[in-house]
């Protein structure tokens, strides 16, 4: 019982993760029905721009520890909203009006393409990610949490907290909504699309290098493949709350995290994603557009 | 069926015709072994990526699970080859892996083809990591993560040549008979097809299962070609490199993928030089194919016979020409 609840925590701060890059997913797929398969690519580039700039703070001797993480993980989180832009803007935009699938191999190129400049100009290899904040564990009752754990718990939900008020709030945000709603009527209420658009990418990119940075913490390895497990799971994240939906993809992103934990727990280990990906399929058999997702009845 | 024989025959001539002209090649020595391992490889490609646009391309079903499908044929094929080391085992083996496959296509084709688009695309990808997980956990059977070597080398590309052709002129045949065409006016418009009474679930499954038995049967030759199975052969990535195959040549076109299947392995081939930089000149080229040729190579075109056909005899005007075979 008492490694049921420590797991059902540890489930929380993953799933914190695989939420922050959810939203990415769903923030894209909602505006342009796209799946960004290199968003994993952008959360890996994110933890690498941490590494470095984290190493040379200790190099140049300047900003210990905390400080040093946290300008290191804003200045990567505008690197990668760049990053984020860049891409949209070279790959994505020309392919704005041909079909969908197009659009999704254009994306798995990318991916393919970040992997593999990272894996050329940087090797392959795994690196420790450099412990900026001390880890120091807190014990309450029997259940025992890191400070690292409460970080990650805390700037995800900050995060998520932006993230919503940018979207609900601002001008931008609700130029958002409305292009996710219906791209051409938007356009002609004087909506710049395209900056909308670049905007979406950006917020998502540096969501997603937040959440790199993070598990470059918590787990200390970083490695130009580790993008591509989390990204597939966090997007499985996303359709799992329902594609599209802002909640739905913290919700998912949560679930997700709290599934594998439990079946580590129960003893199931070897089995997880095999165990994610099944509860995946009887959601979408039962809710077809996910947890939160609302059936559209499609017109004749 | 009368004449659709004779139109089959003329592509069964057509297949002889370059299956003498490899063997005149291997018999001359122009094929090293590298080169025969290319050939090898796009012969398995053909399979996956005809058998894929069955899926895709023509009854319009977004699947991700190809490699799934296709390890089931690869472990069927390696684990009873490694107990029973004849040709005969070796058929068994590719049998066993196309009933497995059609079974486990069938049943979860009946429930997640009722789901849309991208939805659909993420439920056959979580199938198809479960296969490979279970296949990585059933380590009795499978030997896990170490995958089972030392098979015999059945297949060998004379086998390969044959079992593509065949694929070939299944699907070909699929597509221009009754239910293919139903197959097809599910493809072009789901609701539409409903309400002039077209049964659209046991068409998209029949495509499914179809698609899923051939990806089967390509993944039972790989296994022998290689002598080896592993786990990691049959990921995510196995399908995504089918389905770029797929889009390459254009969705809906057999020609296309057979084009696409063949243009990207002679690509693999010569990138080989490049070590390192191989897979971010190959992965440029993806990028920059799609954002200049969106609908693939050769879109839906497709070379047919009975067009030459009609050409030659000029009964009638080539009106009729465009309903193709």
């Amino acid at each position: 019982m008492e490694v049921m609840i420590q797991q059902l925590i540890n489930g929380l701060f993953l799933g914190s993760i695989y939420a922050l890059m959810a939203l990415g997913y769903t923030m894209v797929y909602g505006i342009i029905k796209l799946i960004n398969f290199a968003h994993g690519e952008i959360y890996m580039i994110g933890s690498f721009i941490g590494y470095f700039l984290i190493n040379s703070f200790n190099t140049w001797g300047i900003l210990p520890n905390a400080w040093g993480f946290f300008i290191a993980m804003i200045i990567s989180m505008a690197a990668s909203a760049l990053l984020g832009v860049v891409v949209e803007f070279l790959a994505y935009r020309p392919l704005r009006k041909s079909t969908r699938i197009a659009a999704l191999i254009t994306a798995i190129g990318v991916s393919y393409l970040l992997q593999n400049v990272m894996i050329y100009f940087f090797s392959p290899d795994t690196r420790p990610f450099p412990q900026a904040i001390a880890r120091k564990a807190f014990s309450i009752g029997f259940v025992s949490v890191s400070n690292i754990q409460l970080l990650i718990l805390g700037i995800s939900v900050s995060l998520m907290i932006i993230l919503q008020l940018i979207v609900q709030k601002t001008r931008m945000g609700k130029a958002m909504r409305a292009v996710s709603v219906d791209t051409d009527a938007a356009q002609l209420m004087g909506i710049n699309v395209n900056r909308t658009i670049s905007f979406t990418f950006a917020l998502g990119s540096a969501l997603a290098a937040a959440g790199g940075m993070l598990i470059g913490l918590y787990y200390n390895s970083i490695d130009p493949m580790m993008g591509v497990a989390p990204g597939l799971k966090s997007f499985v994240a996303a359709v799992l709350g329902g594609i599209g939906i802002i909640p739905g993809a913290a919700l998912g992103g949560f679930a997700i995290g709290l599934i594998e934990t439990m079946s580590t727990a129960l003893g199931f280990s070897d089995y997880k994603d095999a165990l994610v990906y099944a509860v995946l399929i009887i959601i979408l058999l039962i809710r077809p557009a996910g947890i939160l997702g609302k059936n559209i009845k499609e017109k004749v | 069926m009368k004449k659709n024989l004779k139109y089959n025959l003329t592509w069964l001539a057509i297949a002889a015709v370059i299956y003498f002209g490899l063997f005149a090649l291997y018999n001359g020595g122009v094929i090293n072994l590298f080169t025969d391992a290319i050939i090898a490889n796009i012969g398995i490609n053909i399979i996956l990526a005809v058998s894929l646009n069955l899926i895709i391309g023509f009854s319009g079903q977004f699947s991700l699970g190809h490699a799934g499908f296709m390890a089931i044929g690869a472990y069927a094929t390696a684990i009873i080859t490694r107990d029973n080391p004849t040709f005969g085992g070796f058929a068994m083996g590719i049998l066993l892996g196309m009933l497995l496959a059609g079974v486990i296509a069938l049943a979860v084709g009946i429930p997640t083809l009722r789901l849309k688009g991208d939805y659909l695309a993420i439920a056959t990808l979580g199938i198809s990591e479960i296969i490979r997980i279970l296949i990585i956990n059933l380590s009795g059977l499978t030997n896990g993560p170490a995958g089972i070597f030392g098979l015999p080398q059945f297949s060998n590309w004379q086998v390969i040549f044959i079992m593509m052709t065949l694929s070939i002129l299944i699907v070909s045949n699929f597509i221009h008979s009754g239910p293919g065409r139903a197959t097809l006016s599910v493809r072009e418009d789901e609701i539409a097809a409903e309400s002039m009474g077209v049964n659209t679930t046991k068409y998209k499954v029949t495509a499914f299962v179809l698609g899923a038995v051939l990806a089967s049967v390509a993944g039972s030759l790989f296994a022998s070609y290689q002598q080896s199975v592993f786990p990691q052969d049959y990921g995510f990535m196995k399908s995504i490199d089918v389905l770029i195959i797929v889009v390459f040549g254009g969705i809906g076109s057999t020609t296309g993928a057979v084009v696409a299947a063949v243009v990207l392995g002679f690509l693999n081939m010569y990138l080989q030089d490049f070590g390192n930089l191989r897979m971010i000149i190959y992965a440029l080229a993806i990028i920059v194919i799609m954002i200049f040729k969106p609908s693939g190579l050769l879109g839906t075109w497709e070379f047919s016979v009975k067009r030459i056909f009609n050409k030659f005899s000029k009964k009638e005007d080539d009106s009729n020409a465009s309903t193709n075979s």
